[in-house]
């Protein structure tokens, strides 16, 4: 199959390319850019007048729910809504059930994902066995069976001394720790960011502290170890400020955000907006603007979708009781040019494919020539209104329901293989 | 942000915060409680036939005697029918969410839900859920609002003090777990009351408390100085566990009032509490049953309060 992307403006953040340029796909792999290779005649072509192509997105983390939680989705649906948001590969968290921590259920998961043909699927192993603090999973293993790094997900590890091992251990494969900062015991009970919202509502709350105590712990050991260390879903402002510091000082850190994070704030919780129940808790607008301006310096070197389809009766619950989460992989694009604004269009894309690309350890999120054809064809101009009937995810569940967003995605290729049409 | 407790006519449709509840509306419902008071204190009639046909729920999701049972007889004082449910030990027990149990009564023809729940938010979940012509009333949800003990204790200020706009009222306890304090402090601020304190220790004050328009003290002694109006909370057994107090005793000793701490309010000052009491923790004897208290008076208010948000949120 040889494909034709022709009139598009195609936008590479990792080559410095942004022009218009038409770009040659044969079997599966990008042949050229610009000029056509010598001989080349096309079977498709598309066009992209008006259209932005770019390398297909890559999110650092999308819940597939499989195995455990299908009520909730399905491998199906989550893949569908992966390549109807321009999702090319995604790395899952560890935190099914039962939980990614043993080379069987890793090597279940890559196989239902390969049969259907879409998005790359990443999983990111277990970092403990059952997530459960204690003892270290068979890494190695889990890395032989296709995980990319390993992970606690949202679970808590409270023992350092765990912890550490657990650093040395992947360290010693050259692994990659993904963490997300959140001291359990501050944390403990709470459902909202410990500021004026919570208090005028009433919540249980979170502060600042349970995430820049965690992370201090994190970044020593992780200087003390030499452990490859990525931090999840910063939330604060201080917290920036601890990895922007770490940064400095050459440590090997990376660093992401959620997408909603990067837009919303405590305020959005309203009147108990249970789609605003999310984890990490939605902090002040002073926090907001500092992840904005982490991601402008580069301190958070990716934005993610933190995808996490709830269904809805888990919503309709007082507010602490509802579960945390919102679906994302059909927002990771609007939200993300929403961040750029009229600011650089291929810096922003290049904090959903270039960047995970280099965290995950892959070769992708490009467009060069020789790479695979994982290609994201999207009107940046296109409104939308986010309905739940615009969703292709099970999980309906976001705080941007009944907003307009601008940018559609209007083709994506896997493999050199149009996989969703819009 | 729109406030989910008032129509588009900016009239009441449903109860469930004093957050944002319009001052000429507060009035209007304490005028409409001192005319329910006459009432209940005329020997002859205490009844009246406002709510006549109209069917009251009062589902109650988490335990209480003293309140279901006031809003029991301000519903029965205005002939509506009432039934009361005990949710906590039913329904949900059995698995049915709390929008269920709800559905479920709406097929009964319910009118008007008086709920009360441990989960700040419940009320506002269910108000959402409803149809318009019904009415729900925040009979306290979690640590958010209790909106008709709010209302209640302004009718005894007013009742005692006459105006709003010269006191100073110190609020003292557990606010951080207190839904009593939240809609204390709304419906002060709303009635334009000048001073607004609160008196605690840190472990008890919730964070950015004086953005909600108060002052902070940590010394009672202070605190109280020169007040009109002392609002004691309960503080619950449970808080001496989490490191939240070390000891009641401890806390009496700082935190109690007694009758040498009062002495420092003004000579005429009330003192107040959302009941139940808990003698010799946060209030001693002497003080609850002195000269000052007014809780007594708050508690047969508080029947007329209902009464009359009851009766406006019916349009009648």
């Amino acid at each position: 199959m040889k494909i034709q992307i022709k009139n598009g403006r195609l936008i590479d953040p990792k080559n410095g390319v942004d022009a218009r340029q038409d770009l040659f796909i044969v079997a599966g792999k990008v042949a050229a850019v610009g000029n056509a290779p010598a001989g080349f005649v096309a079977d498709k072509a598309i066009d992209a007048s008006g259209l932005v192509v770019a390398p297909g997105l890559i999110d650092l983390a999308a819940r597939l729910r499989e195995p455990g939680y299908e009520y909730r989705a399905t491998l199906e649906s989550e893949m569908d809504a992966a390549v109807a948001g321009g999702v090319t590969s995604l790395a899952c968290p560890p935190d099914t059930d039962p939980p990614l921590d043993e080379p069987g259920l890793v090597e279940m998961l890559k196989h239902r994902a390969k049969t259907l043909n879409q998005a790359h699927v990443f999983p990111v192993g277990a970092l403990t066995q059952g997530l459960k603090g204690t003892e270290l999973t068979e890494m190695a293993e889990l890395a032989d069976a296709g995980c990319v790094a390993f992970s606690q997900a949202d679970a808590p590890l409270t023992d350092t001394r765990v912890l550490m091992r657990a650093m040395q251990y992947a360290a010693t494969f050259d692994f990659s720790v993904w963490l997300r900062p959140q001291d359990s015991f501050l944390a403990r009970d709470g459902v909202a960011h410990d500021g004026e919202v919570a208090t005028r509502l009433g919540l249980p709350a979170i502060p600042v502290g349970a995430e820049t105590i965690a992370l201090a712990t994190m970044l020593q050991l992780a200087k003390e170890t030499g452990v490859r260390l990525h931090i999840c879903r910063i939330s604060s402002a201080e917290g920036v400020a601890l990895v922007r510091a770490a940064k400095q000082q050459g440590l090997p850190l990376t660093c992401d955000v959620s997408a909603n994070h990067v837009h919303l704030s405590e305020m959005d919780i309203g009147f108990f907006d249970a789609n605003c129940h999310l984890t990490p808790p939605l902090r002040s607008q002073r926090d907001r603007d500092a992840l904005r301006a982490g991601l402008l310096d580069g301190t958070i070197d990716a934005i993610c979708s933190d995808h996490t389809p709830v269904d809805e009766d888990a919503k309709q619950l007082p507010f602490a009781e509802a579960e945390s989460g919102a679906t994302g992989l059909e927002l990771l694009l609007p939200l993300s040019l929403k961040w750029a604004g009229q600011g650089s269009l291929s810096g922003a894309l290049a904090k959903v494919t270039q960047h995970p690309a280099r965290i995950m350890g892959l070769d992708a999120g490009h467009l060069s020539v020789g790479s695979t054809a994982d290609v994201c064809i999207f009107d940046p101009e296109a409104y939308w209104k986010m309905e739940p009937a615009a969703l292709k995810s099970q999980g309906k569940n976001t705080p941007f329901l009944g907003l307009e967003l601008q940018g559609k995605v209007r083709y994506t290729l896997v493999d050199g293989v149009v996989v969703y049409q819009g | 942000m729109n406030n989910p407790q008032l129509n588009k006519n900016g009239e009441l449709q449903h109860l469930l915060t004093t957050e944002g509840l319009p001052a000429p509306v507060v009035r209007r419902i304490l005028d409409r409680a001192s005319e329910f008071l006459s009432v209940a204190e005329g020997k002859e009639i205490k009844k009246v036939p406002l709510l006549h046909g109209k069917a009251v729920f009062n589902i109650f999701f988490e335990n209480s005697t003293r309140t279901r049972t006031t809003f029991e007889i301000a519903a029965k004082r205005l002939s509506a029918d009432v039934v009361n449910l005990n949710v906590g030990s039913s329904s949900t027990s059995k698995g049915e969410t709390l929008l269920d149990t709800v559905d479920n009564l709406c097929a009964m023809h319910a009118d008007m839900f008086v709920v009360r729940h441990s989960q700040s938010g419940a009320a506002h979940l269910i108000a959402r859920h409803v149809a318009p012509e019904i009415h729900v009333i925040n009979a306290g949800d979690g640590r958010h609002a209790h909106p008709t003990q709010a209302l209640l204790d302004m009718f005894t200020i007013r009742h005692y003090k006459k105006e709003f706009h010269n006191l100073r009222v110190a609020i003292v306890g557990d606010v951080l777990h207190s839904r009593v304090a939240r809609s204390q402090i709304h419906a002060l601020t709303t009635l334009s009351v000048p001073e607004v304190r609160v008196i605690a220790p840190k472990t008890l004050l919730p964070t950015y408390i004086e953005n909600m328009g108060v002052q902070v003290y940590h010394d009672m002694e202070q605190g109280l100085r020169d007040v009109d109006v002392v609002m004691m909370l309960r503080l619950q057994n449970e808080r001496m566990q989490g490191a939240l107090l070390p000891s009641a005793q401890e806390y009496f000793k700082y935190y109690g009032l007694t009758q040498d701490k009062l002495a420092l309010a003004k000579p005429d000052a009330i003192v107040m509490h959302p009941g139940p009491m808990n003698r010799g923790v946060e209030i001693d004897s002497s003080v609850a049953d002195g000269s000052h208290s007014v809780i007594l008076p708050q508690v047969t208010f508080g029947i007329a309060v209902r009464m009359a948000v009851m009766s406006m949120l019916a349009g009648v």
